[in-house]
């Protein structure tokens, strides 16, 4: 059982009906043993919960806590957020799952660390942070553009500026940074540094990896995508994560979940992560409509 | 026609009335006619989830034992993998003393109501039943299967069980990686010789291959639960949502745990996929996931479980194996009107048990032999619509002794489905390899063990489908009991 020891709200997206949250919880042995780029599988109920996965967005090895960053996207998550408390339990977390990201030192030939882009939208921000994280503390130069509907959806600013030597903020209307999509600082930055950057790290809706990868393939920079599949047991069992890499199929849980973005068939994968959409939908309505009494005030 | 269990009942004990008291030769024996097993009738089963084999009553168990013989030597014993006694507990059935039956049974095997009911044994015991051999077929054996079966539910609903006594606390710590078959056997020798022992699991529940992959119909979970529960009543510890190689590695559990033996029965645990144009369309499934979406995760309950199965009207099943019989029937329970199982070779090559396809085919499974998929076919959205199928005949044996299907070439034929499920076995999850140093595996990423299942790591065995490839319940038993041995005398000598 993991004890949540502390609850956020993130973001509320009103338009959508859709909520960030950041818990808190204590998990001692995947504290210990997880690395950046690693996720666990949480269940709200051990017999009828489905099995859902997250990138693991920080953790303390010392106080023995993990934490998790989820939007309200489904019947699970919606319950997590709606039904548990600081104090409360999950009952099913299993981690760290997965490949760690390959963290690299990166050197210029004048002696100067090298840069690498760290690029994160709505919700990817979150898996992207101990990526970020990771090359800021082996003394990359890190310059990282976060992006999101609107000012309010916006995530985990301040804890990217702390681990970043630049940050470029970037959302769709306008409302806070500059207007427009992540792919327009990539590709100045692509265009402008010298020497160029060494790698790209991209970690978002399919469709925003996709353009991401297509902005850079010009530049020949080598580019890396961490993929949110489908998952059932994340431990190489069932294949239904399976993506195609390379012409070659792979499983995100166990061969993953980061991936050299030129290889990878992001429309297959989109169009797989879409092969339960209807019952998704349909239950998180009712999910949402059950008679419940909200504890975090949303009604 | 179906017949009911009242039904099969009733000639048994008119049987049984018949025989009683009188001097059997033999012959006598051998003409007994095999009692039939009562199952659920077909139509109505094939849309439920509940057992459909319904176990025989005690009248047709005690008729049933009357055809064994006795054999000196006992043929049958050579066949099975833990070397159960059989004439003996069938003897004691037929004195109508069940708890010695099943008693005997457990000196050698733990799971007898599980090992009874998934049991292959017309491969096995059954293959050298002499009453099979003079009515000329493994399927006229003596039932030796239905009879273990029938002694330990008659032992599990009458509360007959009895826990063995562990010996005194050795104070040492086994760690026992997966809880399928091969770990729940060694998680109970261990414990039985007093050491601490401790069973990680990855999964939420406990059981491995018998609870996520088969299904409620073929063996009832809370038969599984039970073997489980009793464990934990000798002390067996369990840690559930525990991924050994990722939540810690061996070696942490070694030297920062401090478990002074370690055995590995993770399975096997990774699927193997065709290889062929669209394979990563929307409704092309692994068995493993099929299943584990119905089985574990509880799909068929739609009112509760938050997994989602697939819907599909036309499912077609490849693979000729228990994993595939189960894949198809289980489309058929989700309401599928039409399921196919395409199998390269014929019924005769089957790997699957004899009942499971006897079984498949009374449900209506429709079954096209001598097929197989090239390439699966999907609509601009990405979905599977059909698969193309290439016709084989067949030619020389081959290794395996089968005959080897033959392709003809240009008679590709399409056949419309909207779900595919990939039955064809498993490779070894590559984990623990990966994550232990020094642990030597084969080319296919099985563990090499000597012939008391030693790796090639000091105080680590292993056993089960990470040591055969895709195999049984009762192989991986026979492994585990082999291992535990082992474990049990290094420990003792520590």
């Amino acid at each position: 059982m993991h004890k949540i020891l502390e609850k956020r709200r993130l973001s509320n997206d009103v338009e959508r009906g859709q909520d960030v949250f950041y818990f808190k919880v204590t998990a001692p042995e995947i504290a210990r043993n997880r690395k950046a780029g690693q996720f666990i599988i949480f269940q709200i109920d051990d017999n009828y919960g489905e099995r859902v996965p997250l990138t693991i967005a920080d953790a303390n090895a010392e106080e023995g806590w993990i934490a998790i960053v989820f939007q309200t996207v489904g019947a699970s998550t919606f319950k997590l957020a709606n039904d548990f408390e600081v104090g409360d339990e999950i009952p099913v977390i299993v981690g760290p799952l997965g490949r760690p990201t390959h963290i690299e030192k990166f050197t210029e030939a004048d002696g100067k660390p090298g840069t690498v882009i760290c690029v994160g939208g709505g919700i990817g921000v979150a898996p992207l942070f101990p990526i970020v994280q990771a090359n800021h503390a082996i003394g990359n130069h890190v310059i990282t553009i976060i992006g999101a509907r609107s000012k309010n959806l916006l995530i985990l600013e301040e804890e990217m500026r702390a681990n970043s030597d630049e940050l470029i903020i970037v959302t769709d209307d306008g409302t806070y940074g500059r207007k427009g999509l992540v792919t327009e600082p990539l590709k100045e930055l692509c265009e402008k540094l010298n020497p160029a950057a060494r790698e790209i790290v991209s970690i978002g809706p399919g469709i925003m990896m996709k353009f991401c990868v297509e902005t850079a393939r010009p530049f020949n920079i080598p580019i890396t995508t961490s993929l949110n599949t489908i998952m059932i047991d994340g431990t190489g069992m069932c294949g239904c994560c399976r993506v195609t890499v390379g012409g070659e199929t792979k499983f995100v849980c166990v061969d993953g979940p980061e991936f050299d973005g030129y290889k990878v068939d992001f429309d297959n994968m989109m169009k797989r992560m879409a092969s339960f959409k209807p019952r998704e939908q349909a239950d998180y309505q009712k999910a949402k409509e059950r008679d419940h009494k909200c504890r975090i005030g949303l009604n | 026609m179906h017949k009911t269990t009242e039904m099969l009942n009733e000639e048994a004990v008119k049987l049984k009335g018949e025989l009683e008291g009188k001097a059997l030769t033999p012959k006598d024996r051998a003409a007994i006619p095999a009692q039939e097993m009562p199952s659920r009738d077909p139509i109505k089963r094939a849309r439920e989830m509940g057992e459909v084999a319904l176990g025989y009553t005690e009248a047709q168990a005690r008729v049933e034992a009357e055809r064994c013989l006795s054999c000196k030597g006992a043929p049958c014993m050579k066949g099975c993998p833990v070397s159960v006694h059989i004439p003996e507990f069938i003897e004691h059935i037929q004195k109508g003393d069940f708890k010695a039956a099943v008693d005997t049974i457990k000196g050698t095997n733990l799971l007898p109501a599980i090992c009874g009911r998934v049991c292959p044994q017309e491969k096995q015991c059954q293959s050298y039943c002499t009453v099979g051999k003079m009515l000329k077929s493994p399927e006229k054996a003596v039932a030796i299967g239905r009879l273990e079966r029938f002694v330990a539910d008659w032992e599990r609903n009458n509360n007959k069980i009895t826990v063995p006594q562990p010996a005194a606390e050795t104070g040492k710590r086994v760690a026992v990686i997966g809880s399928g078959p091969a770990g729940l056997t060694v998680a109970a020798d261990t414990r039985r010789a007093g050491h601490d022992v401790t069973v990680f699991e990855a999964f939420q529940k406990t059981g491995g291959v018998m609870v996520y992959g088969i299904p409620e119909f073929r063996l009832p979970k809370e038969i599984v639960a039970k073997e489980v529960e009793n464990l934990k009543k000798m002390g067996v510890k369990f840690k559930t949502s525990f991924l050994v190689g990722r939540t810690e590695t061996l070696e942490q559990l070694l030297d920062r745990e401090g478990y002074d033996a370690a055995f590995i029965g993770t399975g096997a645990g990774l699927p193997k996929f065709l290889g062929i144009e669209g394979e990563n369309l929307i409704g092309v499934f692994s068995a493993n996931e099929y299943l584990t979406r119905a089985n574990l995760m509880k799909a068929y309950d739609v009112e509760h479980a938050d997994t989602p199965l697939y819907p599909a009207k036309r499912v077609a099943v490849f693979g000729g194996g228990n994993v595939a019989m189960d894949g198809a029937r289980m489309a058929l329970r989700f309401g599928a009107e039409k399921v196919y199982c395409v199998y390269r070779r014929t019924r005769a090559e089957m790997p699957a048990r004899a009942e499971e396809v006897a079984h498949a085919i009374e449900e209506g499974v429709d079954f096209h032999f001598l097929e197989n998929p090239t390439r699966f076919i999907g609509n601009d959205k990405g979905v599977l619509t059909g698969v193309e199928l290439l016709s084989y005949e067949l030619g020389e044996p081959d290794e395996s002794g089968r005959r080897k299907p033959v392709a003809k070439p240009g008679t590709e034929h399409i056949l419309e489905i909207d779900a595919a499920i990939i039955a064809l076995g498993n490779e070894s999850n590559p984990l623990m390899a990966q994550t232990t140093k020094g642990l030597d595996v084969t080319k296919r990423g099985n563990i090499i063990v000597d012939e008391n299942q030693k790796t090639s790591i000091a105080r680590v065995w292993a056993g089960g489908d990470i040591v055969l490839g895709a195999a049984t319940v009762i192989l991986a038993m026979g492994e585990g009991r082999r291992a535990a041995a082992s474990m049990n005398e290094y420990l003792a000598s520590k």
